[in-house]
């Protein structure tokens, strides 16, 4: 009879497997930045095999603006991707970019860690920020829904729905657990919003019942904005709806030096994943060649760690992190 | 739901609001005004009688007709009526805060919208004994209090979604601008920022905008400028003595007001007041009950005492309202009584005592 096992590997593999990842390097100093990352990664001989498309928005009859199809294409393909900052045309009649993309690959939500950096000192340096954000990335005040109702009266609806409040929580519980984060806080305003920002709140009690080994807490928007200048080191894990997600994810940038040392993913279904960094094009640095790589560099090291890559990842930081 | 919406247009905003023209109207008997005092909830109390007592301390020409407002009476008709027609009868308030229950709308809320105290000013600055990371801020957030998120629409449209409408007018939004303006020029300002997240919600927010930048027009003397909010709060984090006067629509008020209250040492240092045409209304700024400590007198009567104070000046009553103002700066720098949120442990009397000693001296 043959047992399962064969023989005894003895010597180290010697296929090596190559991640294939969609790299967007975008515009301004997006193509230099990404430039620089594919560099260090090259030399840090991380096992990345990268697949470059250009997207542009383009606008269909039906009103609706799309990115090229290969560009979707080799996300779909890869379900991994890295992209660099992009610019949305004013007054060209399309919707911006960043909106199209998250549209196109259904990114529910937003994962923005703030964690100290060595060597950049702030006011909040000795605090020892380290916590994420975990906004929820399709409805709530971004759902795009405005209209005037009489000349000088414009209405604009935030969305929340059941559906979309429990995804974003269940990410946010799930990372907790993946990554060792011991608390949760859900941020809200259901004081004031009783239905909306409620069934939000709501959601995130129900899923926080599925994870006992993870402290779950709701905290006032106002109370966490007090807080978190005062003593950012409290906070952990928080998830959010879209617009709270927003304003406090550049907060906590700010509080580790600015948006140029902020990494971001998003999640998408399936296990879908793109990264990016999530400062503007900065146009004006693009002839200096002075653009900042760190925060493009930061995603992909979140990427490395999406995959598995947890040595390769800590390789990179080593240097700047010391 | 529609009523708001329909309410006839003011042809112009011809009449400004109540701290512009000074303060006209109001109760005056023998020589004292009547002021409505509403402590509230929670803190609120003892912080309110911290201010009795300096007043008393003080001797101020003031009387205060005290209304018992609190979250168990606030949904007894008769009592929030009760509070709203000695508000208007007097013109002017000195309010804690109340606590976040009841139903439909909060009542914070609805004192607001009956009122029509359309701007709220929140105060957030420096004190040189209180330690934080930055120093050196004095900003003025201005909210348009009465619309945007809170004008609390929300429904269920169908089950699992959640529909929340902010409404914003032209109206208003010009009403507010012109505010913040004539606030920057009475108070020496230099520069008005308009907070705003027009990028995204094009239509509302484009609509605001547009109209502060519309009403900037007229004020030549003032600067202005834009600025998104998620960047304002990046930018309060990093380099928060860069901003002057701050006007927005309301939701992004709670960040910003809140943001610069821990900015400067947090809830119990930082004043408001909210004006309508011919009411002035003072409270502290960020709106915390901290209802676990009540009846403990540990809470800090900073924000309070600075809210009296502004009202004193709001009446004419300059002397004493600057008096109280030194006082209250000369005790947090001398670092020598500080309640919990300052590091300390002092009661809120023992601070109500180290005011009065600081006003003695003043006078001495």
């Amino acid at each position: 009879m043959l047992s399962g096992r064969v023989c005894k590997l003895l010597g180290p593999a010697l296929a090596r497997h190559n991640h294939t990842v969609t790299l967007f390097p975008g515009d301004g100093i997006g193509p230099q930045i990404s430039s620089s990352v594919k560099e260090i990664f090259s030399a840090a001989d991380a096992p990345i095999e990268w697949e470059e498309h250009e997207v542009y928005p383009i606008l269909e009859k039906d009103g609706k603006t799309r990115i090229p199809q290969p560009a979707i294409d080799s996300i779909f393909k890869n379900k991994i991707g890295l992209k660099g900052p992009m610019r949305t045309a004013i007054g060209k009649g399309h919707v911006s970019l960043n909106l199209t993309i998250r549209r196109t690959f259904g990114l529910y939500a937003n994962v923005r860690p703030a964690k100290s950096v060595p060597g950049v000192t702030t006011p909040y340096s000795e605090n020892g920020v380290d916590c994420v954000i975990v906004r929820e990335n399709t409805e709530g005040e971004y759902s795009g829904i405005e209209h005037t109702v009489v000349p000088g009266v414009v209405q604009s609806v935030k969305l929340i729905t059941r559906d979309a409040s429990r995804n974003v929580a269940e990410y946010a519980f799930k990372y907790a657990r993946d990554n060792n984060r011991a608390n949760v806080v859900a941020l809200h305003k259901a004081n004031i919003m009783k239905m909306s920002d409620g069934m939000f709140l709501e959601q995130c009690r129900l899923v926080s019942e599925k994870y006992p080994d993870i402290k779950f807490r709701d905290m006032y928007l106002d109370s966490a904005c007090m807080k978190i200048v005062k003593d950012p080191g409290q906070f952990d894990v928080m998830v959010m709806p879209n617009l709270y997600g927003d304003i406090f994810s550049d907060l906590t940038a700010g509080l580790i030096g600015g948006l140029g040392l902020a990494p971001s993913g998003n999640m998408g279904r399936d296990g879908l994943a793109l990264y990016e960094a999530v400062h503007g094009t900065a146009d004006d640095l693009v002839e200096k060649n002075k653009g900042n790589p760190t925060a493009l560099l930061m995603s992909g090291l979140m990427m490395l760690r999406h995959l598995d890559l947890k040595a390769e990842a800590d390789k990179i930081e080593r240097p700047y992190s010391t | 739901m529609l009523r708001t919406l329909v309410r006839p247009a003011l042809s112009t905003v011809s009449k400004s609001a109540s701290t512009i023209s000074g303060f006209k109207s109001g109760t005056k008997y023998g020589g004292k005004t009547t002021v409505t005092l509403i402590p509230g909830d929670g803190v609120g109390p003892e912080i309110a009688e911290s201010v009795t007592t300096l007043f008393k301390e003080m001797s101020v020409p003031v009387e205060f007709e005290t209304i018992d407002l609190t979250k168990y009476t606030l949904n007894d008709e008769g009592a929030f009526n009760n509070a709203i027609t000695s508000l208007k009868r007097n013109g002017v308030g000195l309010k804690g805060v109340l606590n976040r229950s009841g139903d439909f709308r909060t009542h914070n809320v609805e004192f607001r919208g009956d009122l029509d105290t359309y701007a709220n000013v929140v105060r957030c600055m420096s004190f040189e004994g209180v330690k934080t990371h930055h120093s050196g801020i004095d900003l003025i957030a201005i909210r348009e209090n009465t619309e945007g998120e809170y004008s609390c629409l929300e429904h269920e449209s169908v089950s699992g979604v959640v529909e929340c409408l902010k409404v914003i007018t032209r109206e208003k939004s010009m009403r507010i601008a012109k505010f913040a303006f004539d606030y920057a020029l009475e108070h020496n300002r230099k520069k008005v920022t308009c907070i705003h997240k027009a990028n995204i919600m094009k239509l509302s927010d484009g609509l605001f905008k547009s109209c502060c930048a519309e009403t900037a027009k007229l004020y030549p003397s003032i600067d202005y400028d834009e600025q998104i909010v998620d960047n304002t709060c990046q930018q309060l984090v990093i380099n928060p003595q860069q901003f002057d006067v701050m006007v927005m629509p309301t939701s992004y008020v709670t960040v910003v007001s809140n943001l610069g209250a821990g900015l400067v040492g947090g809830a119990g240092l930082v004043p408001s007041k909210s004006f309508g045409d011919d009411i002035a209304v003072f409270e502290p700024g960020a709106r915390h009950t901290w209802m676990e400590m009540k009846g403990m007198y540990v809470a800090n009567p900073v924000a309070m005492v600075l809210s009296s104070a502004f009202m004193l000046k709001h009446l004419m009553l300059n002397e004493a309202g600057d008096n109280l103002i030194t006082a209250v700066k000369q005790v947090l720098n001398k670092r020598t009584c500080q309640t919990r949120d300052l590091g300390g442990n002092a009661t809120t009397r023992e601070m109500t005592r180290a005011i009065i000693s600081e006003l003695h001296e003043l006078h001495a």
